[in-house]
């Protein structure tokens, strides 16, 4: 029988990295306050007691140096696994991102490849400090060569982190910091991957359906439980990987309702919801009912806190918004 | 001979940790050094209200300064009301002193935009979150200034962590090819969040990295005021003079210690030792100078104690002043973005403002 432990989403990430650093000496965990303090969030915590300081490293304070120093060891055949401390300071390593680690493999030619996973906390509603609470996982989705996991729940988390350290290309993984701590689950102690590229239904129902990922998956089925006591049942739908999308599952589940909302907490334009809106309009017009909505944050930056629950979408928003799909 | 023609590991110092004098005192009148001082005390106790405002869940996550005020306060005193300020995100002691109200900074670590908006006249720059991100700022700041004929100096904080950032580098470097009237400011408080000044860079000091941009650098004591203002004023004036022999950007390094916590989301204790933490404590700024103001005779029991109540009383109504503040208005979240709202936000905004006019909160807010 298999030994499980009730674990947070952030001890699941953990708990992942745990599993990795024991099961392959070519993963490395690095960053920020990864290592001694176990990092801000304890997503690290213990790990530098157990691994010691060469496979779990504190590392200067430079974002450009620690994706770049782990695009060079990644191209030398290891895993390493750096953490951004909070996704609003990646941008000081965007050009390692987007013009390295995103084409090495193409570059070469194939001779080099990238299996690095670059895990950051993301998105808004902590009350935290400006540029800790930004939704920016479409600059990753846009850029080719990158895949895009975020994980929404403690046993997927284990398991998506898993494939993306394992898998042959670099990975940026997202987590939703707002439900690191949210709830608890089942966790695996053995290890397991949760393959990338792969929606998961969270509720079935044939009225519509509503496409989201990250921390809007539990407004979203708060709205959909609410709306189901009033006999409109949604079909809710967690992306779980926004590049690549799993275009099979988002076009099936419209086609079941001929109607979609897609809630996301980033700005509303050029968002993953335009990019799901068009894979239905070139999958599926034909069983389109009513225009799909988007829910989302607004074209704004993210504001201060004391505003910042006017920002993300509410369950509220998201009934609303799903009413005036299906009423249409 | 100046102030700069030293070894970068030849620390200057004018006071010594009991308040004795070790090096040449600065030129400033009692009354001056009595503000100084009221200036860190104000500091301090700010801090450690703000502190517990979190604690009791009345302000988000603060960067704590207990420590440095001995920097903060000695080098933004030596600041002409023109010149400008460049902080980060910990600098509220120096930003008090040039003029930015105790409230402001309040406001902005409650989550209230209006507290990223310095008074008109008050000249310092937004806080600046991002690692070294703010320090190209200074320096092109500083660029306009000198492009436009201007005399002002520019003063940048950042920590010891910013120089391992890409943009410190950057910064600096431009400030050294056009010669900007750029004051950068290292509060060296040894942790960059838990990770000790030794991991950021092998140099075996920060003041070194001048040597090669080609600009001045210098070390100072930065629990010592009185060193920190003295060495802060030389490189301000050598900024402001553009017939000056020398580079005109300085880089300051001030070495000193982070009493408490990176910010109120950290715990030091679990990477750094008690042990530490006390040996740095026995160098307070304040104390060192309160020290050398009674062996003067220009502070005794009694206006110490005046000092203390008045610094209470001014906290105790910045807080209020703070805290009556209603909630920002829901559509204040759509100004500022943009001089004019393009159409698609001009459309967002209708639709939630009708939103909020027709459920009110309850439309955002969960229960």
């Amino acid at each position: 029988m298999t030994e499980t432990q009730n674990l947070t989403l952030v001890q699941a990430i953990r708990d992942g990295l745990h599993t990795e650093l024991r099961e392959d000496d070519d993963v490395v965990v690095m960053g920020q306050d990864v290592g001694k303090n176990g990092g801000v969030f304890r997503a690290t915590e213990g790990l530098f007691d157990e691994f010691g300081g060469d496979r779990v490293i504190d590392t200067p304070l430079a974002e450009s140096g620690i994706v770049g120093t782990a695009v060079g060891m990644a191209a030398m055949g290891m895993r390493p696994v750096p953490e951004i401390q909070f996704s609003g300071f990646m941008y000081p390593g965007f050009d390692q991102i987007v013009s390295h680690m995103a084409r090495f493999r193409t570059r070469s030619r194939g001779r080099f490849t990238l299996p690095m996973t670059l895990r950051a906390p993301y998105g808004g509603g902590i009350r935290a400090p400006e540029h800790h609470s930004e939704s920016k996982e479409a600059f990753y989705a846009h850029e080719a060569g990158l895949k895009v996991v975020i994980p929404s729940t403690p046993y997927e988390a284990k398991g998506l982190l898993a494939a993306s350290i394992r898998d042959p290309d670099p990975v940026i993984f997202l987590e939703p910091k707002l439900i690191y701590r949210a709830f608890r689950e089942e966790v695996p102690e053995e290890p397991y991957t949760v393959p990338i590229g792969e929606a998961a239904t969270r509720r079935e129902g044939d009225d519509v359906a509503v496409f989201t990922y990250g921390a809007m998956t539990r407004p979203t089925l708060e709205a959909a439980e609410t709306l189901g006591e009033e006999g409109i049942e949604c079909e809710v739908v967690d992306l779980r990987t926004i590049s690549p999308l799993d275009r099979e599952a988002i076009v099936e589940a419209f086609e079941k309702t001929g109607r979609a909302v897609v809630v996301h907490e980033a700005p509303k334009t050029g968002g993953l919801a335009g990019e799901i809106t068009a894979i239905l309009q070139e999958e599926a017009l034909l069983y389109q009912e009513a225009p799909i909505g988007r829910v989302t944050g607004f074209d704004v930056p993210y504001p201060l806190y004391a505003l910042e629950d006017y920002y993300l979408p509410s369950a509220a928003r998201i009934e609303d918004g799903i009413l005036e799909a299906v009423e249409f | 001979m100046t102030v700069f023609d030293r070894a970068y590991d030849d620390t200057v110092r004018v006071l010594d940790e009991d308040g004795e004098v070790v090096g040449d005192l600065p030129d400033l009148d009692d009354e001056s050094l009595v503000e100084m001082y009221r200036h860190m005390r104000l500091a301090r106790h700010f801090d450690g209200r703000a502190v517990s405002l979190q604690r009791q869940g009345r302000m988000g996550t603060y960067p704590p300064l207990s420590g440095q005020e001995g920097a903060q306060i000695g080098s933004a005193y030596a600041l002409d009301a023109d010149d400008w300020m460049v902080p980060s995100y910990r600098e509220h002691g120096a930003a008090l002193v040039h003029g930015l109200p105790l409230k402001q900074t309040l406001l902005y670590w409650m989550g209230h935009e209006d507290g990223n908006r310095a008074p008109d006249g008050v000249n310092v720059f937004p806080v600046a979150v991002p690692i070294a991100s703010q320090v190209p700022h200074a320096t092109g700041a500083a660029w306009a200034s000198k492009l436009r004929g201007e005399n002002d100096a520019f003063i940048c904080y950042f920590g010891d962590g910013a120089t391992s950032e890409g943009d410190f580098h950057e910064g600096v470097n431009f400030a050294g090819v056009f010669d900007t009237p750029t004051v950068f400011f290292c509060n060296n408080n040894q942790w960059a969040i838990s990770v000790p000044r030794e991991r950021q860079t092998r140099s075996a000091t920060l003041a070194q990295k001048a040597e090669a941009y080609g600009i001045d650098g210098v070390q100072v004591d930065g629990m010592d005021p009185l060193a920190v203002y003295s060495v802060t004023e030389a490189a301000l004036e050598k900024a402001r003079d553009p017939e000056t022999d020398r580079p005109r950007p300085t880089l300051i390094e001030a070495v000193q210690y982070r009493f408490g916590a990176h910010t109120t989301a950290d715990d030091p204790t679990v990477y750094r030792d008690d042990d530490e933490v006390e040996s740095w404590k026995r160098k307070d700024p304040i104390d060192r100078l309160e020290s050398y103001l009674r062996g003067e005779g220009v502070l005794d029991d009694e206006r110490v104690a005046e000092i203390e109540s008045s610094v209470e009383a001014q906290v105790a109504d910045a807080i209020d002043a703070a805290e009556s503040m209603a909630r920002p208005d829901p559509r204040e979240l759509f100004e500022h973005a943009y001089a004019e709202l393009p159409p698609e936000l001009e459309r967002q905004y209708e639709e939630f403002a009708a939103l909020h006019d027709e459920r009110g909160d309850a439309a955002f807010l969960e229960d």
